[in-house]
């Protein structure tokens, strides 16, 4: 055991008979016991008394918010990724309670850090307020009726979600041997220290004995988990490739008559192949010497409802990706005619080409029916709708969606022949 | 046809911005899925040295500052119901100077609102991220040369002045295709934290003439590290209002005034004779310049500012706008956010906005509200 200091001399923060006091110096014996370097050792704080003690730490030490100690610690352990570090947090049940997810999810990740709660029932800053770990019958000054319900049992609770070492001791005393053993085990510990605020606790509370107050509670003081848990290894992805590749290029190869921009609106059903098909034909108007935009829309829901995907090619750089009032309208199902009907009611001029099954919306274009679905069926419904566009519309050559169809897996699937049906 | 391309492409936002964020400096990417900064965490997994997926937007905060705390440049993404969960822990880790960047993808609210529409309608809430009034640097993105070069800049300013960064973008903006040329964007180079290398006593937050303090990780075991939320002194220690600890948080506002000149980026267009000024940013920025296209070809003189750089406002915006009698404020939002910022309640004569929301603004309203006085 060394005898390396990890407290300053100044007196603790804490009110006479405060077992917080307890706590930092069973942590100090503790790592004296372990011989680390008080360097080696970052100590987080949450809100509430015990979050003081930073400043008597002679770690690193840092201070976050209430209840968030144990979501920064897993963090920061994530981020050393170094076991020789240990990471301690020092939290209050009023912090275990608002940041029980983090204790949850650390436990269940296996975060090398250890969790000791400082567990005096009530939170002890703001005066005296019941936590979810206040024990039924434990009075506090804004319940002096008492606890009607069980406080949580924070150690059970950690085992399930998987803690490596979990135990519970009694704050009086000398348990640093407990806190040792956390603090070496791997992955994630907690000790949760049963404490009386001498403030709010024992004044609410006359002559209640601890020891008696935590069998009473039907909590027990024990270890319940061993320290036989996996720790958490940070991913790190020493090559990661980069996102802009000569893969992406689109090598123009044909060339397009078209003198304006043209917008197009493909509306159908998800699952049809929509975006696809229109990503098709924006993509093959690159190879056909345009610049395209594509855009979709579609309900969050991604599997169901309508599925509609807006299209600019344009012989000029496009700046406004929108297009309110589109000069070409596919519609090739009934969601699609739904989603479509707004934009084919705004259109004064051009076309509409629509699955011959439905009823034509009101509309200024002009109406082509086709039996979209009929022929190559539903789920290719959209890709033969955006072949037979591009036949009749002209806005580049059908080679150039013909080589990015065939370039795709999607080729292996469908015969391209059927989308040649004109 | 396009003329002089070399590396064109079909791609999406998200991808530019996902590469010039590794590429400037940062290495941890940390987030929740949420529509529509989803393309943001796929393309994340795939090319971010580290990538953690947390099980909410609070616990995301947390992890990233505690990566920086370890020395690491974290990032997430996100949209305005996830980001309304981290305000707590933006400030937290603006007050213990910790660099990292979020991204927020704007989309249709209030509250869930729709998750598929585009919107701008989160400036007034990064504005307002920080009790006090302190502010966060803000950038937003006008088009995909903004992909790359502002989030670059944006990690670049996290990691110089040591503070969370916004970077401001929008659903149409990340998950739209567009033909690209990527041929021409700029080299990125990478930044890292400037590490305290004095023999003496370490303070952790103990600045120079720049207000920026030296930065230590924990991860070093040669000087002692206090990192706090709370006020504090230039030890990192808690201090309630001790002059010395009131003057350190006044610090967080003045460091960012202070440099305000080395992360200023817009796009001014100009027109000689012009009376009429377009202000807008983000996904508008596109509609108002083809606005100014179809206005000069109609003889109408116009100038364009496009603001990059949103928070703190940079004085020069005002200073532009006031040579301007006309000023019309382009964002797609209800009440003009931006225009408030600019103008404040009491607004401005001959200044108007071009707003509306679940639909891109559209060059055509544009022209029309300059052409509303003619």
């Amino acid at each position: 055991m060394s005898n390396t200091r990890f407290l300053t001399d100044a007196q603790l923060p804490f009110c006479k008979g405060c077992g917080h006091a307890l706590v930092a110096q069973n942590t100090e014996k503790a790592l004296q016991k372990l011989n680390v370097n008080p360097l080696d050792v970052v100590l987080v704080t949450d809100i509430g008394c015990h979050g003081i003690v930073d400043k008597s730490f002679l770690t690193h030490t840092v201070h976050g918010l209430h209840g968030r100690s144990s979501a920064l610690a897993a963090g920061i352990t994530a981020g050393l990724n170094n076991p020789g570090k240990k990471v301690i947090v020092f939290t209050g049940d009023g912090g275990a309670t608002i940041g029980m997810q983090h204790l949850i999810g650390g436990a269940h990740l296996g975060f090398d850090m250890t969790v000791v709660v400082h567990n005096n029932m009530l939170y002890g800053m703001t005066g005296g307020q019941p936590s979810e770990f206040t024990p039924c019958g434990f009075k506090t000054p804004t319940l002096p009726e008492g606890s009607t319900k069980p406080g949580y049992d924070i150690c059970e609770l950690m085992v399930a979600a998987g803690a490596s070492y979990v135990e519970r001791v009694i704050g009086i005393g000398d348990y640093s041997d407990s806190l040792a053993k956390a603090f070496t085990a791997p992955g994630f510990s907690l000790v949760e220290v049963m404490e009386i605020c001498p403030s709010y606790g024992v004044k609410s509370n006359p002559g209640m004995k601890l020891s008696k107050l935590v069998e009473d509670a039907g909590w027990n003081v024990k270890v319940y988990a061993d320290g036989k848990g996996n720790s958490f290894k940070t991913p790190i992805n020493s090559e990661p490739k980069s996102l802009i590749s000569d893969k992406f290029e689109v090598k123009p190869k044909y060339s397009s008559s078209i003198e304006r921009p043209f917008s197009i609106m493909l509306s159908g059903s998800a699952g049809e192949g929509v975006q696809s098909a229109a990503e098709f034909m924006a993509k093959a108007a690159i190879v056909a010497g345009l610049n395209s935009t594509k855009k979709g829309s579609y309900p969050v829901t991604v599997g169901v409802g309508f599925s509609a995907s807006e299209v600019i090619v344009s012989p000029k750089q496009i700046l406004y990706t929108g297009s309110p009032v589109p000069d070409v309208l596919i519609i090739t199902s009934t969601d699609g005619l739904g989603y479509a009907r707004a934009a084919a009611g705004r259109m004064k001029g051009g076309v509409i080409y629509i699955d011959e099954t439905l009823d034509a919306p009101e509309t200024g274009a002009r109406i082509v029916k086709v039996p979209f679905r009929e022929r190559v069926g539903a789920k290719n419904s959209a890709m033969y709708a955006v072949f037979y566009a591009v036949h009749y519309e002209k806005f580049y050559p059908i080679e150039a969606l013909k080589d990015v169809f065939l370039s795709n897996k999607i080729a292996e699937k469908v015969n391209i022949e059927s989308l040649l049906q004109f | 046809m396009h003329e002089s391309k070399k590396n064109l492409a079909f791609i999406d936002g998200s991808r530019l911005i996902t590469e010039a964020l590794v590429r400037a400096g940062a290495d941890t990417f940390v987030g929740y899925p949420i529509t529509p900064a989803n393309l943001l965490y796929l393309y994340a997994s795939k090319r971010f040295p580290t990538m953690l997926a947390a099980p909410d937007e609070i616990t995301t905060l947390q992890w990233m500052s505690g990566f920086a705390v370890a020395g690491h440049v974290p990032v997430t993404a996100t949209s305005y119901p996830g980001y309304a969960l981290m305000v707590e822990s933006i400030g937290m880790a603006a007050m213990m100077e910790l660099p990292m960047v979020i991204v927020l993808v704007q989309r249709l609210g209030p509250a869930t609102g729709t998750a598929t529409c585009g919107a701008q309608g989160d400036l007034n809430v990064v504005y307002g991220t920080m009790s006090g009034g302190y502010s966060i640097p803000t950038f937003s993105i006008s088009n995909y040369h903004d992909c790359w070069e502002l989030s670059a800049k944006a990690v670049h300013t996290a990691i110089e002045l040591r503070t969370p960064v916004v970077l401001l973008t929008s659903k149409e903006m990340v998950m739209t295709l567009q033909s690209f040329d990527w041929s021409n964007l700029p080299e990125i180079q990478p930044k890292k934290v400037k590490h305290y290398k004095g023999e003496g006593t370490y303070l952790p937050y103990k600045a120079d003439e720049t207000l920026v303090p030296d930065f230590l990780p924990v991860s070093q075991n040669k000087h002692q590290v206090r990192i706090t939320a709370s006020t504090h002194d230039t030890k990192g220690i808690l201090q309630n209002v001790l002059p010395e600890a009131i003057e350190n948080t006044k610090r967080l506002e003045q460091k960012l005034r202070r440099n305000i000149d080395e992360y200023t980026t817009y796009e001014l267009d100009e027109q000689q004779g012009s009376e009429t000024l377009i202000i807008t940013y983000d996904i508008s920025s596109q509609a108002s310049r083809e606005a100014v296209v179809h206005l000069r070809e109609k003889g109408k003189k116009v100038s364009l500012l496009v603001a990059k750089t949103l928070l703190p406002i940079p004085q020069i915006y005002v200073d532009i706008a006031n040579r301007y009698t006309r000023v019309v404020v382009v964002e797609e939002n209800l009440t003009g956010q931006l225009r408030h910022l600019l103008f404040g309640a009491a607004g401005r004569k001959g200044v108007s906005g071009v707003n509306g929301i679940a639909k891109m603004i559209s060059p055509t309203e544009i022209v029309e509200e300059v052409m509303r006085y003619e």
